[in-house]
């Protein structure tokens, strides 16, 4: 079974990169019907991933772990989201409000946490890791934070400021990017030589 | 066709070919990297005084670009799942992306086999935390403070995110070794780490770990083409400098 799951996976692999690098006709076809294929795997994943995520919840609450009241909504607004999801449709007055009234607002909230997270873990640096490079991580954050400020004096030196800042960090980036990319290759190749099997095992 | 890539990938691949013929004979030896030290002494720590490690594959998807870094975890994972099965309190892997928790468990029951325990495997162990970026954070934070975690590895793609899951684990004193292909969560894992982890080393971790020949052979190979990369960059600077292109 797992060898036949490899030889199905670095097939795949395979059709669809040459599809890529010779898009003929046959090939082009092959990779998108691979590529539906793998759509409809990945929405039945989901129903699978609710499905442990509910059974997670309920492990919570059967052994009365901490937080298990907070299992037990989570559960409880699944089931009715999901419920009403089902009848109504995802377009129904009721889904809406669920998203604009409930989860818009948390995750606005979450996110308001993150920016006073940031700016705490900035200070901590300092604590932590008194170094060179700490020292320019934090007065770049400084300045780049300062410099898209608004004043009375246009934005001529700010921008300025930006440009100079932006060189640096446009050029860091772009490297931390390649080698990103290059990492990405490796990573890829490992799977369609079928060194890396991360389905079925290895 | 692009000729470019096809070259890149032909050459990539017989060269990471190569390098896993010759890793298979005499193993590399490898540059030191601080966060892997730490991450390699603080898994013993916690199979030793029954704590328990919490792998983050992150949240990204594998039908994207992004989705390398995510198999870069899972051959991680497969390691330290086999390396910590035995502790009284086994791993826990959360991700924010329905198939990753998938193969996260699949991952996990595969260590529990090699570690000849695969008796002691619980599918819920393997979660899917959330399907969007904050409640992925939110459904992981608990995770970090209720269940008894000694050390957090953060491996994947992440977001802004990222500084929810690094303050929680900072506020339990956890061990924390984080990489991300991700700028921003890349700067954040910067600020909040010990020991950080920048760019391409995110896909170093199975060498540092002992997922194989085949990692440590995929290291030479990035270390070529980057080599590569560097000389065309500046090769193609000369050109431009004295007016030939």
């Amino acid at each position: 079974m797992r060898v036949l799951a490899t030889v199905l996976a670095i097939a795949s692999g395979v059709i669809v990169l040459l599809g890529y690098f010779y898009p003929v006709e046959s090939l082009l076809g092959l990779r998108l019907q691979l590529t539906n294929w793998a759509m409809v795997i990945a929405a039945m994943a989901v129903l699978v991933g609710i499905v442990n995520l509910v059974s997670v919840q309920m492990e919570k609450i059967r052994t009365r772990q901490k937080g298990a009241a907070y299992g037990g909504i989570l559960v409880l607004s699944l089931i009715v989201t999901f419920g009403f999801g089902l009848v109504f449709g995802p377009d129904d007055v009721f889904m809406r409000a669920v998203v604009n009234a409930v989860i818009v607002p948390i995750e606005a909230s979450l996110m308001a946490i993150l920016a006073v997270t940031l700016i705490y873990a900035s200070i901590r640096l300092f604590r932590r890791r008194m170094d060179v490079t700490s020292v320019v991580f934090v007065v770049i954050a400084l300045i780049s934070l300062i410099v898209v400020i608004p004043t009375s004096f246009g934005s001529g030196i700010g921008d300025s400021i930006r440009q100079f800042i932006g060189m640096f960090s446009s050029g860091g980036a772009r490297g931390l990017l390649l080698g990103i990319a290059l990492g990405t290759l490796l990573t890829g190749l490992r799977v369609i030589f079928g060194v890396d099997r991360p389905y079925g095992g290895n | 066709m692009n000729l470019t890539a096809l070259g890149l990938l032909i050459l990539a691949g017989l060269l990471l070919l190569g390098f896993f013929v010759l890793r298979r004979r005499s193993p590399a030896a490898l540059r030191r990297i601080e966060a892997f030290e730490t991450l390699n002494r603080a898994v013993g720590l916690a199979v030793e005084n029954g704590t328990r490690l919490h792998f983050s594959l992150g949240r990204g998807n594998l039908y994207g670009a992004r989705g390398a870094s995510a198999l870069a975890g899972l051959a991680m994972l497969r390691r330290l799942s086999e390396r910590t099965s035995v502790s009284d309190n086994p791993p826990v892997v959360t991700s924010g992306d329905a198939s990753l928790a998938i193969l996260s468990q699949d991952t996990l029951q595969s260590g529990y086999r090699a570690a000849g325990a695969e008796d002691q495997y619980r599918f819920t162990t393997g979660r899917l935390a959330g399907l969007t970026p904050f409640s992925f954070a939110a459904g992981t934070i608990p995770t970090i403070h209720d269940e008894n975690v000694s050390t957090n590895v953060f491996i994947g793609e992440f977001g802004p995110e990222a500084a929810l899951l690094t303050e929680a684990a900072e506020r339990q004193n956890s061990t924390l070794v984080a990489a991300s292909d991700n700028l921003s969560a890349q700067s954040i894992f910067y600020a909040s780490s010990q020991e950080p982890l920048i760019g391409e080393e995110l896909f170093a971790a199975g060498a540092y770990v002992g997922a194989g020949p085949a990692h440590e052979a995929s290291l030479h190979v990035q270390d070529i083409l980057r080599w590569l990369i560097i000389l065309g960059i500046l090769a193609g600077s000369l050109l431009k400098f004295v007016g030939a292109i």
